[in-house]
């Protein structure tokens, strides 16, 4: 720490509906209006005993209703209120045109159409499953996965697949270390595997002897991100692949933390057989208040045949649809998030090379920078994009909590778990260093301060602290279920 | 343009300047950019991707260019996706920054509203379902019936292996459901069908203790309504399976409801409300009952109390969830459709109860009288079930179908092909006042 700036407590304060010197919260929408419709009867068009009686809803006109969710939204976070820096979820600013691309007439279509009449549409799909390609150094791409974890899905499918194909059916577990994202264990018990769970060596990176005692003629596949949860780049990499594909084994990208490489390494020099990419991290489309995202897959040309059905080519004629040799079928109703696609295509397109690789070299530049800035202890380096501070004493979800006074969105607490009370950073490469500095002030207020302050915050935001225990020991999911 | 974060050579969604770049490697105590980077020399990449940095005016245009190329056609199609008209207060407000650029509610204390806005669609489902626990969204109608499968697993309240599917039912539904359960025990067979809809006595044979779930759908693949739910949930019942229902929220505004014929969960696609036509993007709706809530996939939005005593938002029963449960979570879903459920909730507020019943019964009204009108064409009979009917019904055309469709598609329409010499139409209020041109184009492609 150089300078001594002051938290500026003027971020972001959050809209609170008051009303005297409470806090109004804004009501349900079931609490202003309840309007009950009969169905059916005479006039209906359907014989009764295929109806139902009746419909409740509430019934508002469009004034109130705009209102009511513009209150909402002033209730709510988000990246232009101020920095999110949620560490492994990459909280880019989503740049408004890519709005106004996938809003274009004529996106909107409909996937049963025949390949003649959908030629646009299917040609932005080949150039993105190229571009991504060439990103990845990948040989072939899916566009089909909807997220993150439905592209590791569709990966460990593969895997399965191309194993069985090789009548090496056998192989019934997956090696995942012990610093990966909660989907990597999921995904992979999903699929039916035994999940084998690796710890980290001393330094945060993959534990080659403990990797190679995992490793067998029972492994299908290995899960790692790289950089790893720590921001670690797994220097290793080399040798990881040679003990994963020693046993004949596939190695699997998780790409969530692509935003630190771009255009600087690339996971298919390095050894990987199949990756997911997280185009709403690395691509900055928008995170929708949970979703939708999109999870493509780029694999090896061995691996190609088994990719989902249908991918996009391009022929003499146009392009066409077609279904992979020994495709693994469909991850997807149709063709997954097609409108997050066209976000993600127009964002690489601004950018092109010098832009990607200027992107991940920014990113690497602030989280380096903000941690530099702050007191709380990073025990693991070098790192990239994102740096896992611990909060020592502190209790890392009272440090969040009190973070939110201080009008930021704090980091990803608690995990990777081989950090002690780990506060996982990602400012992205959106922040100015003047933000970031507002960030580190945040940050050191907060680390100074008592244990009672932190356990007593939020008091800034629109509600206080939230009792977790009574939300789950008395689930109420509804409306109806605040009524009774 | 040429201002400075517009130019070529960086990414202009950074703030840096030279000055600013270089004061901050100082800070660091680095040498440039570069040396922030631990990569070995042997897996570094020097190379070039290839791809040509455009401007957001070049990008407009050249994806312009591209939708145009799409030919112009109007729509009758649907087989489980369907486009509504979509009210312009939904995108207006759906795209404020603070909905469209937040992520998952970690941090409820300043996520309130997305929370709200979810309680309300988790609200909005159970009233059209009459289940008690809702989620707040899987990635669409097929991934959510893969799920429930997954959930009939993990009961201990059912045991078996057998899943129990229509055969008449999307091949896109049908392969995502085989893969997740691929990493199950369980085996997915199909049961037959009778004019479109189940085939009560063939389902009543064909289900026994093995059993573990019996899916459904109302309206059907092929738009006929259901017309024995009842018996459904009662075979169900009788092999102790459970009976998943497929809908979606408009359709359930009018027909019999979930709950009073005993269906235990129901997916679908609850995107019909929100979204256009958006080449196959969806939204699983997925409600259950609250006996199977510590089972249930996905993120719930409850209620609780903070710390001033006010009611609060948050997201609950966390430890079902793969960031906590990791291999033993009761799905991998994290990023899930939020945002299509905010925009869901906001049209279904828009048309409250009268709108949406309306909406459904146009949905009946349209669909019986377009087939009427094809039927009057020689050449063609419709609809081919003797069934009531929603958004869509067969026709039997006498000239081979995929002939009649490109004749239709010269014409401006596009239908779907689903037999030799079957046509698959639908048509919504959006496309209802192009059913004269349709039955017109019709009646030469009939021919
Ligand atoms: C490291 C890592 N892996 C996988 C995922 C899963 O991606 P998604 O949420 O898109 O399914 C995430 C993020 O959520 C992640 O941070």
């Amino acid at each position: 720490m150089t300078d001594d700036r002051e938290p500026t407590m003027t971020g972001y304060d959050q809209a609170r509906w008051i009303d005297g010197d409470e806090p109004r919260y804004e009501p349900l929408l079931s609490e202003k209006d309840e309007t009950t419709v009969e169905v059916g009867g005479d006039d209906g068009p359907l014989p009764d005993d295929l109806t139902r009686d009746d419909l409740t809803l509430p019934e508002l006109s469009e004034p109130e209703l705009a209102r009511h969710y513009t209150r909402l939204s002033q209730m709510n976070y988000g990246i232009e209120s101020g920095p999110y820096p949620l560490g492994s979820c990459t909280m880019k600013y989503n740049p408004k045109f890519t709005e106004d691309v996938a809003a274009l007439p004529g996106a909107a279509v409909h996937p049963d159409r025949p390949d003649g009449t959908l030629q646009g549409t299917l040609e932005l799909m080949a150039h993105l499953q190229d571009y991504l390609a060439r990103i990845g150094g990948m040989d072939e791409v899916s566009l089909q996965p909807p997220a993150g974890a439905a592209g590791e899905f569709v990966g460990i499918l593969v895997a399965k697949a191309y194993h069985e194909h090789n009548d090496e059916g056998h192989r019934s577990e997956v090696i995942v270390p012990d610093s990966a994202h909660g989907t990597n264990f999921a995904t992979a018990a999903l699929a039916g595997y035994d999940v084998i769970e690796v710890p980290s060596a001393e330094d945060g990176r993959v534990d080659l002897d403990a990797l190679e005692a995992a490793a067998s003629e029972d492994t299908a596949a290995f899960m790692l991100t790289n950089p790893n949860t720590l921001g670690l780049f797994e220097r290793n990499i080399e040798a990881v692949a040679e003990i994963v594909h020693g046993v004949g084994g596939l190695l699997y990208y998780d790409g969530a933390n692509l935003n630190a490489l771009l255009g600087r390494a690339r996971p298919g020099d390095m050894g990987f057989d199949v990756m997911h990419y997280n185009v709403h991290k690395t691509f900055a489309t928008p995170h929708g208040g949970g979703g939708p995202g999109a999870g493509p897959v780029g694999v090896v040309e061995k691996l190609a045949p088994f990719l989902p059905a249908p991918r996009v080519r391009e022929r003499d004629d146009g392009f066409e649809r077609f279904d992979p040799e020994y495709t693994i079928g469909k991850v997807h109703g149709f063709e997954g998030n097609w409108l997050v696609l066209v976000k993600a295509f127009a964002y690489i397109a601004r950018l092109g090379d010098d832009g990607l690789r200027d992107a991940s070299a920014k990113a690497v530049l602030n989280a380096n920078y903000l941690a530099e800035r702050i007191g709380y202890e990073v025990p693991h380096g070098p790192f990239h994009h994102e740096f896992v501070a611990s909060a020592g004493d502190q209790d890392a979800a009272d440090v969040a909590k009190r973070m939110l006074d201080y009008g930021v969105h704090p980091p990803t607490t608690k995990w990777p778990d081989i950090v002690s009370e780990a506060l996982m950073t990602e400012p992205t490469e959106i922040e100015s260093r003047d933000s970031l500095d507002d960030l580190a002030a945040a940050f050191e207020a907060v680390r100074e301060e008592d244990d009672e302050t932190l356990a007593a915050a939020p008091d800034r935001t629109t509600a206080r602290r939230i009792d977790q225990t009574e939300a789950a020991r008395n689930p109420r999911l509804s409306w109806h279920d605040l009524a009774d | 343009m040429t201002d400075r974060y517009h130019q070529a050579g960086g990414t202009p969604f950074a703030p840096h300047t030279e000055a600013e770049t270089a004061a901050m490697l100082d800070a660091i105590g680095a040498e440039s950019e570069v040396d922030l980077f631990d990569i070995p020399e042997s897996v570094a990449f020097d190379g070039e991707f290839g791809i040509d940095a455009r401007t957001e005016r070049e990008i407009r245009e050249e994806c312009g260019r591209l939708f145009g190329e799409n030919d112009d056609l109007v729509e009758f199609l649907g087989r489980n996706h369907h486009g509504h008209y979509v009210p312009s207060l939904v995108d207006h407000l759906a795209d404020r920054q603070e909905f469209l650029t937040s992520y998952t509610q970690y941090q409820p204390e300043i996520t309130q509203g997305f929370l709200q806005a979810l309680f309300e669609y988790q609200s909005i489902l159970a009233e059209v379902t009459g289940l008690g626990v809702p989620n707040a969204s899987m990635y669409d109608a097929a991934t959510a019936l893969g799920e429930a499968a997954t959930l009939a697993a993990r009961l201990r309240q059912v045991d078996g292996t057998r899943v129990l599917v229509p055969e008449l039912l999307c091949p896109g539904r049908r392969s995502v459901l085989d893969n997740y359960v691929a990493g199950t025990d369980l085996v997915v067979e199909t049961y037959p069908t009778a004019d479109a809809n189940v085939d009560v006595d063939a389902l009543a044979d064909a289900a026994d203790d093995d059993t573990v779930m019996i899916y459904a759908e109302n309206p059907t693949v092929r738009g006929t309504i259901e017309e024995h739910l009842a018996d459904i949930g009662r075979i169900a019942d009788d092999a102790g399976a459970l009976f998943c229902l497929g809908s979606d929220p408009v359709a359930l505004a009018i027909l019999e409801e979930p709950a009073s014929v005993g269906a235990d969960v129901v997916v679908g696609d609850a995107s019909v409300l929100g979204m256009p036509t958006s080449y196959g993007m969806g939204l699983g709706l997925f409600v259950t009952r609250e006996e199977f809530i510590r089972q249930v996939p996905g993120r719930l939005v409850g209620v609780s109390t903070d710390d001033a005593g006010n009611r609060a938002y948050t997201l609950t029963l966390q430890t079902r969830e793969q960031h906590i449960r990791r291999e033993r979570a009761t799905s991998n879903i994290c990023t899930n459709q939020a945002w299509v459920a905010l925009r869901t909730a906001i049209h279904a507020a828009m048309l409250g109860a009268s709108g949406l019943v309306d909406l459904a019964e146009t949905c009946v009204r349209e669909a019986e009288a377009l087939a009427a009108d094809l039927d009057s064409i020689d050449g063609i009979d419709a609809p081919i079930h003797d069934r009531h009917h929603f958004r869509e019904f067969v026709a039997r055309t006498d000239r081979r179908a995929a002939a009649v469709r490109d004749d239709l598609l010269e014409a401006g329409f596009a239908v779907h092909v689903v037999g030799d010499h079957e046509v698959q139409v639908c048509v919504t209020e959006r496309t209802e006042r192009r059913t004269d041109d349709l039955v017109a184009a019709f009646e030469e492609a009939a021919r």
